[in-house]
């Protein structure tokens, strides 16, 4: 008997704590009442959005909206993919233009003519049949640390050839396109200002001005970048990091800390899409969903969530982002199907040239 | 007591059958009554196993390959052929081999001190061993910035002393990175599982080699060392397959240089969507790890062998001798540098205003600063993700509490099948598919989970309760390795008198082998409570957000530009240590009735 009383101490043990740890798990909803349906949106790791945003749309649809984040953009757009017989949800956020042509090719959006695309710009709207539309823009662009070069009275870099001079020697550090999405953005920017021919050359001239390699965004900024704990002044990031630099810095600053080259060329944008899952249940549900988050409500609280700009050209900006934010006026476009088709080729060649 | 065991291997003998390889006898003996025995202890781990690991594994196989038009056949044969891939492979398995070696020869040395003396601060030294073991590697190479990097501490020495202009030590980018990263992560399990295994070993062996003449180095030689084989060949197993299926170390303190079979699944998956070259590349990682176990099982089934264990409190004694003084304040001292020399900066760094542009030069001046602590609790207030640290905790230990349960839940049974006979067959052919977890790429698993949990019989697609099961596919073959060898060392005839006294096997279950094999346990327990606290990758394959554990919270924050982002991340994980050794040295201290010391 004694056992028996151990064993099923246990097993109550056991269970309680399971409970403890899930508090509200999916699989035990708060009894719903009959109107209030679910939304599914899977997304990438990124994703942040203010509470009262969400709310507001859960309030006006009778609706409660679920996130799944599912790793980086790369990883949550093959996880749609492979689920894609059963959804893992109705929509899907944060899919890039490095990305769109593989979504597209294995069909796992339903089209939407949402009545707000008629406010957006035309440059963003990549996907003729709306199976994939913008909501946001961001730019990948090398940024420098201004302390270091008034220290030493010289002129920071101001354009990608720029990069290739002697007295910018030893100074920059970038990203391999083969692990990271800058680094992919910039490789792809210069393909796009040099050409296809030519882009290796500059490459080339940049291993003779000894460009340093990493593999991530993170290494780069925060261990090699001289702002940081590096010794480098350039750094391939995004148009928004002086903004992220006055926001959180650790005391108030007046002005960024940081500068962004945006000369043409120097910048590639990424544009990301929102899409209906093929298979859904909640079509109509996610169709206000995806309206939701082309109105200037939503656009105007991504900026300060997630640093990536609204496509609708009403939504207002902060004020931190109208002094402080980099916008290249002659950003890189590149068109999805040659990325797709050229991306292997090309960090195989970008891989030859500059890490052999 | 007697030193007769020593000359006790007691091997049972072989049965003739046992190598014909005939269908027939082996099928007989498959279905006796002892396999029947061993079945039911199976069935527990063999379901959890197959359900979440096996089930979800070949879904992705089979689609990945049915992606391809040639099947499973060319695209493996493409990748043995490749030029660029079989590079891989021989990096993958040359960088494993030696980052084991020097964790092996960083490690035995702190392990004979932690097994046979007792000193102060003891327990405290070997919690600190483990925190290297939970933290993400993206804090890891911040560690070691704040340490090597180009303003690190130790350049800004030398630069000081010898008046440089330019940082002498560079490392990140370097193989050297990955082998200290190695090592720094990996040590703890040489300590934990040799160490412990070793303070149970008897004196007296050793003493009698003494004796008899033998001088201190053969006695090392052919007494202790062969005594400690099983635990140094599944500790330097768990170390290799770690460091063979390695990702973030290479990556992030490697460099774009160098790729492990692990990164290039995830280059050739993520980044070029070539599924039937990544399963591929799956499926060779995963003959190498059977083939790396089998021989393991093999082996280990010859090494092992009963022994009378002894309490450590007869084992151990104070550090008395100048010898012996002299050795701890060598060995201490080194594993301390090594292993706590990076979490000491980072923790230093979490509470250190940092002068823009001045890198770490500015602990020169002070700076103390509780800022990023405080920050914790206020900067993101209003995101629908934001998380208090408390809450982030909480959830951290959840998680782990239900790993460690359901880890030894499933464990005990299957370490005890294992120990009940060795040479059966059937545990046999089971042993080795108990390791396949470890060495399967988190990639691969991690789309598998997706594409077969997702529908009845079994939908788990938004549980939060997958995270769990994911980390206990990692912790159950350290808990098994941890038990099998204590429990293999109990000598049978104890259970045999016990049985004889007629004590049902429930009762020599509890009398008998847990409190024999309670440290063990303790081990296993540490060990899955570790895995579970630092384990990212898992946790990112379907996330609810809402749940984040302390090494997500850390990743939100040290992706994100800006110093109060950064400071934060090291301030998080700073928590991360500070509730993970306290964490270790609870389950140190846990005591169930008479088990854990005896």
């Amino acid at each position: 008997m004694k056992t028996n009383c151990l064993l099923h101490k246990f097993l109550v043990g056991f269970f309680l704590l399971l409970c403890a740890c899930t508090p509200s798990t999916p699989e035990t909803p708060v009894e719903p009442s009959p109107e209030i349906r679910t939304l599914t949106v899977m997304t990438h790791d990124s994703f942040d959005v203010s509470e009262e945003i969400v709310r507001l749309f859960e309030a006006e649809h009778d609706a409660e909206v679920i996130f799944l984040k599912t790793g980086d953009t790369g990883t949550a757009l093959t996880r749609a993919i492979l689920a894609k017989d059963a959804p893992l949800a109705d929509v899907f956020y944060g899919i890039d233009n490095t990305f769109l042509s593989r979504a597209l090719d294995e069909d796992i959006f339903e089209p939407y003519e949402s009545v707000l695309l008629a406010e957006i710009p035309d440059e963003f709207k990549i996907d003729p049949q709306n199976r994939a539309l913008p909501v946001d823009f961001g730019d990948v662009c090398p940024n420098y640390d201004k302390r270091y070069f008034e220290e030493r009275g010289l002129n920071p870099p101001k354009t990608l050839e720029d990069l290739i001079k002697p007295e910018f020697d030893s100074l920059l550090v970038v990203q391999n396109p083969a692990t990271s999405s800058p680094g992919l953005a910039f490789l792809l920017a210069t393909i796009g200002h040099f050409g296809e021919d030519r882009y290796l050359e500059f490459w080339q001239r940049l291993v003779e001005n000894n460009v340093l390699v990493v593999s991530n965004w993170e290494t780069a900024y925060y261990s090699e970048f001289s702002r940081w704990g590096g010794t480098r002044p350039i750094v391939i990031s995004y148009g928004s990091s002086p903004p992220f630099e006055v926001i959180f810095a650790e005391e108030e600053v007046d002005e960024p800390p940081t500068g962004v080259i945006t000369s043409d060329g120097a910048c590639f944008r990424q544009i990301e899409f929102v899409g209906i899952l093929k298979g859904t249940q909640n079509r109509d549900l996610a169709e206000k969903w995806i309206d939701f988050m082309l109105s200037p409500t939503f656009q105007e609280d991504m900026p300060l969530r997630m640093y990536v700009f609204p496509v609708h050209p009403e939504a207002h900006l902060d004020q931190i982002f109208m002094e402080y934010l980099a916008i290249p006026e002659k950003p890189i476009y590149l068109s999805i199907e040659k990325i797709s088709a050229n991306r292997e080729n090309w960090i195989q060649a970008w891989t030859e040239t500059v890490l052999r | 007591m007697s030193s007769s065991h020593l000359t006790s291997p007691a091997t049972p003998p072989r049965s003739p059958n046992g190598r014909q390889g005939r269908l027939v006898p082996i099928l007989n003996q498959i279905v006796s009554t002892e396999n029947i025995k061993l079945l039911a202890l199976w069935a527990a781990p063999l379901t959890f196993l197959t359900l979440f690991y096996f089930y979800p594994l070949g879904s992705i196989l089979r689609l990945s390959f049915a992606r391809g038009e040639s099947g499973w056949a060319a695209p493996i044969l493409t990748a043995l052929t490749s030029p660029s891939i079989r590079g891989v492979i021989w990096f993958t398995l040359w960088q494993a081999t030696l980052s084991t070696l020097l964790t092996l020869i960083i490690g035995l040395p702190g392990a004979y001190l932690l097994a046979r003396y007792q000193f102060r601060g003891k327990s405290l030294f070997q919690a600190l061993s483990g925190i290297p073991f939970v933290l993400p590697t993206l804090v890891v190479a911040a560690a070691f910035n704040a340490l090597l990097g180009p303003r690190g501490w130790a350049n800004i020495i030398l630069m000081d002393i010898f008046d440089l202009s330019v940082p002498p030590i560079r490392i990140i980018n370097t193989i050297t990175a990955i082998l200290i990263a190695h090592v720094f992560y990996n040590t703890t399990i040489v300590l934990r599982m040799v160490g412990d295994f070793w303070s149970h070993l008897n004196p007296q062996f050793t003493q009698s080699a003494r004796l008899l003449g033998a001088n201190s180095w053969q006695t090392l030689r052919h007494v202790t060392l062969p005594l400690l084989l099983p635990a140094i060949t599944t500790a330097s197993l768990l170390i290799f397959i770690f460091n063979f299926t390695s990702f973030g170390v290479i990556l992030v303190l490697g460099g774009p240089r160098y790729a492990t079979m692990e990164v290039e699944i995830y280059y050739q998956t993520i980044s070029l969507f070539n599924l039937p070259l990544a399963a591929a590349l799956s499926v060779l990682q995963l003959i190498f790890t059977l083939v790396l176990t089998i021989f393991y099982t093999r082996l280990s089934v010859r090494i092992s062998r009963p022994l009378s264990l002894r309490a450590r409190r007869i084992t151990q004694k104070p550090l008395l001798t100048w010898r012996n003084r002299i050795l701890a304040a060598i060995i201490i001292p080194t594993l301390l540098v090594l292993l706590t020399a990076p979490l000491f900066a980072l923790t230093t760094r979490s509470f250190t205003r940092l002068d823009p542009g001045r890198g770490e030069r500015v602990l020169e001046d002070g700076g103390f600063t509780l800022d990023f602590y405080q920050a914790l609790s206020e900067s993101r207030r209003g995101a629908l993700f934001y998380v208090p640290p408390i809450k982030a905790i909480g959830i951290s230990l959840g998680y782990a509490t239900t790993t460690v349960v359901l880890a030894l839940a499933l464990g005990l049974p299957a370490s005890w099948a294992l120990a009940r006979n060795v040479r059966s067959s059937l545990n046999r052919l089971l042993d080795p598919l108990l390791m396949l977890p470890l060495g399967t790429s988190a990639v691969t698993l991690g789309l598998g989970f997706i594409i077969a949990l997702n529908r009845p019989p079994i939908d788990l697609r938004a549980s939060p309760l997958l995270i769990p099961i994911a980390h206990t596919l990692v912790a159950f073959p350290f808990v098994v390795r941890s038990l099998t060898p204590a429990l293999r060392s109990i000598q049978p005839r104890l259970r045999q008198a016990a049985s004889v006294l007629g004590a049902s096997p429930l009762r020599i279950l509890r009398f008998i082998d847990l409190p024999l094999v309670g440290r063990a346990v303790l081990v296993a327990a540490t060990f899955a409570f570790m895995i579970s606290m630092g384990e990212f990758g898992a946790t990112a394959i379907v996330s609810r957000p809402e749940y984040p554990t302390i090494p997500v919270v850390i990743y939100r924050f040290i992706t994100q530009p800006g110093g109060l982002n950064y400071g934060q991340a090291l301030a998080m994980s700073t928590i991360l240590m500070a509730v993970t050794a306290t964490g270790m040295i609870a389950i140190e201290r846990f005591r169930i009735a008479e088990i854990g010391e005896f």
